[in-house]
């Protein structure tokens, strides 16, 4: 079956720090399946090992053990296997001011990854570039061809990433914060694309926040992640209206809620009363 | 550069009730700030805001709009290319005495900053000197702006503010490296409030906390304003925490102030296009699945 696995993943790094050494385990035994056309968003505060998760599906870290695979194919050290499972599993990165080369135009940016992954060359290649701006809708495709990050916005910036992502054939994305550097009147322009993307393109898409409402809105399974475990997976609606786990309700609680707006205001007027 | 409208930000008549019977402490009229820059940036287009005693007045905007320019430009923190083109500010002291914040000069400027009108920095994160003290740091306002404040007596002071934000008063000794982001966060309010100031200009104070932590921060500005009274000016772009915190919010963009009303009113019946996309920008928690969002078809066009 086509998915990507991923098995009792357990991920711990040397610390050494005030004249002691140990190890810290920032995942621990995560274990979920990625099904393309589908979203699961992997939640957590910083430190909850979510944001490492990502790194070792993307072959950023090595897992110190469990197993990644990819329709049920353990990941390869090297050669070609390795290059497959690259041109299928993508990254979009969190900061597009920091992702893209200033030097660059977007059409080389674009370029680079399909001669690399060998999806197209020469002739080719324009039409190609063009094909991708347009499903990221940055339209019309060959100006935007022709800019230069800086001339661009943030989300335009994120768009040309998720179509960098999107050129060697990628069939999941692994999507670490992606708009949390945005400005928020364009944050749900960028997530309605990749949703788009995922439903149109049958694309799997691992969408890592700390943003419990998007994520909501934009998974079909959320994985709560606390310390390196999962303390709580489920189907969105469940997880976010039916919270089992105390951290999950913290989190939840936590949460600015414009519905309930004046309530941290009255909540402490009160507290102050009764004291 | 859009075309500058001097009709004034959108308000209602709820606003307009609010506003009668309170006792202004800063006035800004007609503030225009601009960059010398080629060509000039006008940051702030003549603004007019009035903070009162005790009030929590939300700024929200997106990058770029001009809200921290005018809390700078409010404070008397700006510095060149930046410049204050027009428009005047007034501090209303609690002992009945008009300050003319813009002719400030010298000693009476620095008697003022801090004191009437202190400042929790955009990225305080990293607003906090990593080779002194906590200590060092708190007892440096103090002996700036209290000199015949003694040893012991600051030592006192010091230890009551980090009470005061809920920090235990051992953190004197720590340095910045070793407090986690939250208690540096507290550290900087405590900073803020070390002279009783009538007003504190807070400047996403929060952006970079997890939500959890946010909170209790959020809880402690909320519970010493109880208590001390004093005024806030938040700035942030997370429309939906400035609808838990603040009384009134001005809604900034292109450097003018498009909407200015009390929270509710802002929530519920928004009038300008732009605080009605601001808002749509956080799909909400625990409401209805927007339809909009997974059918992507409202994808709103980027400029």
């Amino acid at each position: 079956m086509t998915s990507l696995e991923v098995r009792h993943l357990v991920k711990e790094f040397k610390v050494r720090g005030g004249g002691r050494s140990g190890t810290l385990r920032a995942v621990n035994d995560v274990s979920f399946t990625l099904e393309p056309g589908r979203t699961i968003a992997l939640v957590g505060e910083s430190g909850s090992g979510k944001s490492t998760v990502a790194r070792m599906i993307s072959q950023l870290e090595t897992p110190t053990s469990g197993e990644i695979l990819l329709d049920d194919r353990p990941i390869a050290r090297r050669g070609r296997a390795l290059d497959s499972y690259r041109h299928q599993v993508q990254m979009v990165f969190q900061d597009p001011f920091a992702s893209l080369n200033p030097y660059h135009t977007v059409a080389h940016h674009l370029e680079r990854p399909l001669k690399i992954h060998g999806v197209a060359k020469g002739a080719a290649l324009e039409p190609a570039v063009h094909d991708l701006l347009e499903r990221v809708n940055l339209t019309p495709a060959a100006t935007y061809a022709a800019k230069r990050p800086h001339e661009m916005s943030g989300g335009q910036r994120q768009r040309v990433a998720i179509a960098r992502a999107l050129a060697p054939g990628a069939r999941f994305l692994v999507a670490d914060e992606p708009v949390s550097m945005l400005d928020v009147s364009i944050r749900l322009g960028v997530l309605n694309l990749l949703s788009r993307l995922q439903r149109e393109e049958h694309l799997g898409v691992l969408y890592i926040t700390h943003d419990l409402a998007t994520a909501r809105h934009f998974s079909d399974e959320i994985i709560v992640m606390y310390r390196g475990d999962i303390v709580e997976r489920g189907p969105s609606d469940e997880v976010i209206l039916d919270p089992q786990h105390d951290y999950t309700k913290t989190l939840l609680a936590a949460a600015p809620e414009p519905s309930r707006h004046g309530r941290l205001r009255e909540e402490v007027r009160a507290e102050l009363a009764a004291s | 550069m859009t075309a500058t409208t001097t009709s004034g930000p959108l308000t209602s008549p709820t606003h307009d009730a609010y506003l009668a019977g309170l006792d202004p402490v800063l006035t800004a009229s007609h503030v225009s700030i601009e960059y010398e820059v080629e060509p000039p940036v006008h940051a702030v287009r003549d603004v007019s805001l009035t903070l009162h005693r005790g009030e929590i007045l939300g700024l929200a905007g997106e990058s770029g709009c001009g809200k921290t320019t005018l809390a700078y430009g409010l404070n008397r923190l700006l510095k060149p290319p930046a410049i204050l083109r027009s428009g005047e500010v007034t501090f209303h002291d609690a002992t009945g005495a008009d300050i003319d914040v813009v002719a400030l000069r010298g000693d009476a400027l620095r008697a003022f900053r801090w004191d009437k009108v202190s400042m929790v920095f955009q990225g305080a994160m990293n607003s906090l000197n990593p080779v002194i003290s906590v200590r060092k740091q708190l007892g440096d306002v103090l002996t700036t702006h209290r000199p015949q404040m003694g040893r012991a007596e600051r030592a006192t002071r010091s230890a009551e503010l980090l009470e005061l934000v809920g920090v235990d008063p051992v953190r004197l000794d720590s340095f910045a490296h070793e407090l986690s982001g939250g208690m540096r966060q507290r550290v900087m309010i405590a900073m803020a409030m070390a002279l009783n100031p009538q007003v504190m200009i807070m400047d996403e104070p929060t952006t970079a906390l997890d939500v959890v932590v946010q909170r209790g921060i959020l809880r402690e500005i909320m519970r010493l304003r109880e208590r001390f009274n004093f005024a806030v000016v938040f700035i942030t772009h997370d429309l939906p925490l400035l609808l838990e915190i603040s009384d009134r919010i001005a809604v900034m963009r292109a450097g003018e102030i498009v909407e200015l009303d009390v929270s509710e009113t802002i929530y519920a019946k928004a009038q300008h296009p732009y605080t009605r996309q601001l808002l749509s920008s956080f799909p909400s928690l625990t409401g209805a699945r927007g339809a909009f969002v997974r059918s992507g078809v409202a994808e709103p066009e980027e400029s």
